[in-house]
């Protein structure tokens, strides 16, 4: 479903990945583990197609095109989607109304006709129930005033409207209590399918309790210094950081 | 960020849909501005001569007044000598019907999605249209005439309800008020005049359409509103023009009184022609709206949805001289390319326990200049008088400037007056969400501007909240690259 070659990508003229590949086949959950500062929500971006970052080699195929290529909204529209670390505050539009535009934008984009409101309500109040999301959550303006749980499982739930193929989770677990926290990943396993994938970013193992990776990757300094399955995880859950710092530069020493 | 604002820019470079002129023959005056001409247009109105006096007198203490210069707005000099002051389609003399209406004139309607006749039968508003300097059709007199609703045009009223424009017209806004009421007072061709009987609601939206079509003229309209004892009216105003390389003036005056508890409702969507992305033509917008809460209990509430014109120069203000009597104030003022605003709003309390509220958006695009300037003033005897204003300013580009300037007046010790401002720029990080989402850089500006302006478009009528949001949205638009 998607493939990462030897992307490197920079900032403001700083150069922060360097050289990732990966590879991810629909109905995989892959989880990319690291420092802070190791490149984590830079590689989440670049995915997304924020503007501010240049990739500056490499190349990424999604579905069979071109990712690299497509606008930010084309990329969503094409089923990539990314629940964000730190989502933002958008004053006076409801939630409601903008997830309709956004499941609007998506269906024009396939040549659909947009959801009358019967159905888009119908669709609504079933994603609601499966994730256990209030309706006075819905009617408020989007994010504003919303507690860091709020924010998260708003996330989740445009996630759910919109039905993506690839879903990145930018730190989904930070901020949550452990309620929350099951909450939540608990809708993320509901959306799960055989024709979608997971790309989960975390710097914690609590969150992969719940979701169990197929694939563990570390990231530092830009690079994925270690691939594994979740006993990786729990090897740095016990261990931290350090020794595959020490490795890495190691290798970059050598 | 370079890229972000570059998207920005082009995403708010859109073109101004109501740019025709209509091909109608139209009996105009030649240019120029003396006591002549004034009696020529009042003549050509048949007006009584108590209304020419009057005029003259507004026109002679005119000649003594100096245009205003403390706005925070540049333009060059207007030459007052070279704006014909009367210009009006021909063959409209007594109409009787729309059937009468010039077909051309009708489709230029039917192009700026007001057709007459539909509004006639579906909508329930009841509409007053004036083109260049005379009103040409009022639709739904009949009606409204049954409950003792008086609907026409300024001119109409002059005719048939002379005691009610004599009582009324220049007591809210004297002649001698400003530079631009004086002028209008002097040179007015029309307007709407609504009287509304004690205890009357009126059942249906009161609108005129207002439209300058003739090049080289200057529009100067003068409504009245009189609410008597517990009555209630909403009243629409909408406003387009053509596309034109040089700028045309527009100096109007709109009246309001209410009664004891009497409660008046005035909303505009103003979108006269704008200007260029050079900022060259437009329309100069000088208005001076002034409303009088005479009664206890009485309500005044002004609306307004500003997008046009090339400078805008307006303060739809309240006097709350009954007890108890509330003012209202919610304002969304969008400028972008070159444009300039300095609009506002004066709230002047006299009675006890009066209350205003003012809400007011500015929104600034392009190389724009948006201020808002608002005057609380509580008198000696307003004991117990409170206002809350909140002003925010939302900047969509890095070259254009919002200002505030609040001014507050207290002269006795029991009124609370509280003002609020906060200035924000569409973050790029708003953007992205929205993009990520599938929504692209247009429609989530659009998006990000109505939600900011939301609490003032609330405000509207429902069939004139549709509009205004999609007006917001296209003066905004553009190509994104
Ligand atoms: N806008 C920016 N300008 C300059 N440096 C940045 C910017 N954003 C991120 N960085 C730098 O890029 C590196 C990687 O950041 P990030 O991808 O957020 O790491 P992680 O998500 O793994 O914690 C950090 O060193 C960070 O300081
Ligand atoms: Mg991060």
């Amino acid at each position: 479903m998607l493939s990462i070659t030897n992307i490197h990508a920079s900032i403001e003229g700083k150069q922060i990945l360097n050289g990732i590949n990966l590879s991810i086949q629909a109905g995989e959950i892959h989880a990319i583990m690291g420092p802070n500062g190791s490149g984590k929500s830079t590689l989440a971006a670049v995915l997304a197609g924020r503007e501010q970052y240049e990739v500056t080699e490499g190349a990424v195929t999604f579905l069979q095109k071109d990712l690299l290529e497509m606008s930010p909204e084309d990329r969503a529209r094409e089923g990539v989607f990314l629940a964000f670390q730190y989502p933002v505050e958008i004053p006076g539009v409801s939630t409601t109304n903008f997830i309709k535009a956004a499941v609007n934008e998506k269906r024009k984009y396939r040549g659909e006709e947009p959801l009358d409101a019967v159905s888009f309500m119908k669709l609504m109040k079933e994603k609601m129930a499966m994730l256990r999301i209030d309706q006075s959550l819905l009617s408020r303006s989007i994010n504003e005033g919303f507690s860091g749980g709020e924010k998260k499982r708003n996330e989740i739930f445009q996630m759910a409207m919109l039905e993506p193929k690839l879903m990145i989770l930018d730190e989904m677990d930070s901020g949550l209590d452990i309620d929350a926290l099951r909450i939540v990943a608990n809708g993320i396993n509901k959306l799960r399918n055989e024709n979608n994938a997971i790309l989960i970013i975390t710097h914690y193992q609590r969150l992969l309790d719940y979701l169990q990776p197929d694939f563990v990757h570390v990231l530092y300094n830009g690079r994925i210094v270690r691939s594994g399955t979740k006993e990786l995880a729990m090897e740095l859950e016990e261990n931290g950081y350090d020794f595959i710092k020490e490795e890495a530069n190691l290798i970059t020493a050598e | 960020m370079k890229q972000e604002l570059n998207t920005l820019e082009e995403t708010v470079s859109g073109d101004y849909k109501y740019g025709f002129v209509t091909d109608i023959e139209t009996d105009v005056i030649p240019r120029g501005l003396n006591e002549e001409v004034i009696r020529m247009l009042s003549e050509k109105k048949n007006e009584p001569s108590w209304m020419l006096d009057w005029r003259l007198k507004a026109y002679r203490h005119w000649l003594t007044m100096e245009e205003p210069k403390w706005p925070n707005v540049n333009y060059p000099e207007i030459d007052y000598q070279d704006i014909s002051y009367y210009a009006a389609p021909k063959n409209k003399g007594k109409l009787k019907g729309l059937d009468e209406v010039d077909p051309e004139l009708l489709r230029t309607f039917e192009k700026l999605g007001i057709s007459l006749n539909e509004q006639k039968r579906l909508s329930g508003v009841a509409v007053d249209v004036v083109v260049d300097s005379i009103s040409v059709a009022t639709s739904f007199k009949k009606q409204l005439a049954d409950i003792g609703i008086i609907f026409c045009s300024i001119s109409e009223a002059i005719q048939k309800h002379p005691e009610l424009v004599r009582k009324y017209m220049g007591s809210i806004v004297p002649a001698t008020d400003n530079f631009f009421a004086a002028l209008n007072s002097a040179v007015f061709t029309d307007g709407s005049f609504c009287y509304i009987p004690k205890g009357v609601r009126c059942p249906m939206e009161l609108s005129t359409y207002f439209r300058i079509n003739t090049g080289n003229s200057g529009q100067f309209e003068r409504t009245l509103i009189i609410a008597e004892e517990g009555s209630y009216v909403s009243y629409l105003e909408g406003c387009t023009a053509p596309q034109r390389d040089e700028n045309q003036l527009h100096a109007a005056v709109v009246e309001l009184i209410a009664m004891r508890k009497a409660e008046i409702k005035y909303s505009t969507v103003q979108n006269w022609y704008p200007g260029d992305h050079n900022g060259k033509g437009g329309i100069y917008n000088f208005v001076t709206k002034r409303g009088l809460c005479l009664g206890d209990y009485s309500r005044i509430s002004w609306t307004q949805v500003e997008t046009g014109s090339a400078i805008t120069w307006k303060y739809p203000s309240v006097i709350l001289k009954g007890d108890h009597s509330v003012g209202e104030f919610y304002s969304v003022a969008l400028t972008n390319h070159y444009q300039q605003a300095d609009t506002g709003t004066k709230m002047i309390h006299l009675g006890k326990n009066t209350k205003s509220r003012i809400v007011a958006k500015g929104i600034s695009a392009g190389y724009s200049q948006n201020s808002y300037r608002g005057l609380v003033r509580a008198g000696k005897n307003a004991a117990g008088a409170r206002n809350y204003s909140q002003c925010d300013s939302l900047l969509l580009s890095d070259h254009c400037g919002a200002h505030t300037f609040p001014y507050i007046e207290v002269k006795n010790a029991t009124s609370v007056v509280e003002h609020e401002a906060t200035t924000s720029k569409i973050g790029e990080d708003q953007l992205f969400y929205c993009k990520q989402r599938g929504i692209d850089a247009e429609t989530a500006v659009a998006l990000i501007v109505n939600g900011f302006a939301k609490e003032v478009m609330n405000q509207l009528p429902m069939e004139f909240a549709i509009e205004a949001k999609k007006l917001l949205a296209v003066s905004l638009e553009g190509s994104v690259g």
